[in-house]
């Protein structure tokens, strides 16, 4: 569990993060959702120590990350995985070599121990035939699933995925959010996921913690958040005619209003 | 500025000591890094060092057309010059443009595609991991580099002494031997350790800092050669006023 209090942070004058608590839950998928500019990977950074926030602290597990040293902060990385937005694959290395890295610096494994532990880690995201090719030789779902497998590789108690849909077209998101969901649940991580992908919302959203210029504004289950009565969050979720209407569809299908496809046809044809 | 940048700077250097997570993967960085930065520059150095020392043999008999100078006076002069400056600072200023725009602009990238994050994340000291191994490799290699720039360009001034029909090499030769100060040697050599470090801090400082994309890398790139050039120009001039 990840528990962020009273998190604050600003760059010159610009105040991006204000005053920020919240609660990530073990073996689940905590979703931060929000806006560009909403502070979302502001908090994150916050989060996994590449800020320093102006206030307030972060604990993991009851460990004050925040006031630790740098030794102890380093020891703490180690069980911290984390996918980036663009992937951040290590261009002089091909994608085992991006993967054993990690195992490289951190373990006295044997090099069959090592190939071993790549090759289950590639297997895990479905990649069993690119071990040997360049990041600018593979496409950006397949970049994605190795950044995952290098961020999984040491076993880590958090993993953090910052826009892991961004440039992935529908499909690829969704073996992206498959996969996120799937090394939650089977290795019992506190996953944290930066996203303003519905999709995605819907998807994985055990929890979701909506971010409003730089302030949490809504707090809740990706259950919870179609009826929600938040204003904001509302504007941001439907922003767009099909979203609203098929919201109004799912609002009449719960209250029974449609029975069956013809009804259904007859309300997307209105 | 200059001292908020300073100031930087020598915090920079002061976090690359910390105790490396892995010796044996801090090594293998360190010789990677001496066979690209080394290595990699060997033919731009080998090239410059034999024009330049040819020129130098000829400029020089162009311009002593006394005939109570001995011939060998030119060999001499050649010598001398190579090796207290063309050598060192000629092949560093080019080094500089080298070596430097390529730190930068590979610390540059890893900054903005985000790989030096993932490092941090993994717990390691990234100022550790990438600039001191660039540092030390430039401090083994460019000395290595500004040797074989003085052998060289003393082997091209023998040979177009000879080509041009200006002395023989058995001339030339003598001359060499005539009234060697080895200190010229150390001096050398001190020099070549301060660019060395000044090449790769320099770049190394810009390129860590980046913030931005592709335009601000171009920039820091460019930011980090000038600045390394003017500060080997101000180093050598120090330098030749302290220790000649």
């Amino acid at each position: 569990m990840i528990e962020v209090k009273h998190i604050r942070k600003s760059f010159d004058d610009k105040v991006v993060i204000k005053d920020v608590s919240a609660v990530m839950d073990t073996g689940k998928c905590n979703l931060i959702i929000g806006s560009s500019g909403s502070g979302k990977t502001v908090l994150m950074k916050c989060i996994v120590g590449l800020f320093n926030p102006d206030a307030g602290d972060v604990l993991y597990d009851g460990q004050d990350f925040t006031h630790m040293t740098t030794q102890e902060k380093k020891d703490m990385r180690r069980q911290i995985g984390m996918l980036f937005q663009g992937s951040a694959l290590f261009d002089s290395m091909t994608v085992e070599e991006n993967i054993m890295f990690p195992l490289d610096m951190f373990t006295s494994d044997t090099r069959a121990e090592k190939q071993k532990r790549v090759d289950e880690v590639l297997d895990r995201v479905h990649l069993t035939d690119a071990h040997k090719k360049f990041p600018a030789e593979i496409s950006g779902g397949m970049k994605k699933r190795v950044g995952i497998a290098r961020a999984i590789v040491l076993n880590p108690k958090y993993l953090f995925c910052d826009e892991p849909n961004s440039g992935l077209d529908p499909q690829t998101s969704l073996v992206i959010d498959k996969l996120i969901r799937e090394i939650t649940i089977d290795f019992n991580i506190t996953t944290v996921v930066n996203t303003h992908d519905m999709n995605s919302v819907m998807e994985i959203g055990d929890k979701i913690i909506y971010m409003y210029q730089g302030e949490k504004e809504w707090e809740g289950s990706n259950k919870e958040i179609i009826f929600n009565k938040n204003e904001k969050l509302n504007s941001f979720i439907f922003a767009s005619d099909f979203l609203h209407d098929a919201k109004d569809m799912r609002m009449l299908e719960m209250r029974g209003k449609i029975s069956d496809d013809r009804n259904m046809e007859d309300l997307l044809n209105k | 500025m200059f001292f908020n940048h300073f100031g930087k700077f020598l915090l920079m250097l002061k976090g690359m000591f910390t105790k490396p997570e892995n010796h044996k993967m801090y090594w293998k960085e360190l010789m990677h890094q001496c066979s690209e930065l080394g290595i990699g520059s060997l033919g731009i150095v080998a090239v410059i060092s034999v024009f330049i020392g040819a020129v130098s043999t000829v400029q020089t008999a162009y311009q002593l057309v006394s005939p109570i100078i001995p011939k060998e006076t030119i060999a001499q002069i050649v010598r001398d010059t190579i090796i207290l400056e063309f050598a060192p600072s000629l092949t560093c200023i080019v080094l500089a443009g080298v070596v430097g725009s390529k730190i930068a602009s590979e610390l540059g990238n890893m900054r903005v595609s985000e790989q030096i994050d993932a490092l941090e994340i993994m717990g390691i000291n990234t100022k550790a991991y990438l600039i001191l191994p660039k540092i030390l490799a430039c401090l083994i290699m460019i000395p290595m580099l500004v040797i074989l720039a003085m052998v060289l360009g003393i082997w091209g001034g023998r040979f177009a002494g000879e080509a041009a029909n200006i002395l023989s090499k058995e001339t030339f030769d003598r001359g060499l031997l005539l009234e060697f100060v080895p200190y010229n040697v150390t001096f050398a050599l001190t020099k070549a350790y301060t660019f060395a470090f000044i090449i790769s801090g320099i770049p190394a400082y810009y390129g860590y800092n980046v913030q931005g994309g592709a335009l601000e890398i171009g920039q820091a790139s460019t930011r980090a050669v000038v600045t390394s050039c003017i500060t080997i120009l101000l180093a050598d001039y120090a330098l030749a006023a302290l220790m000649l």
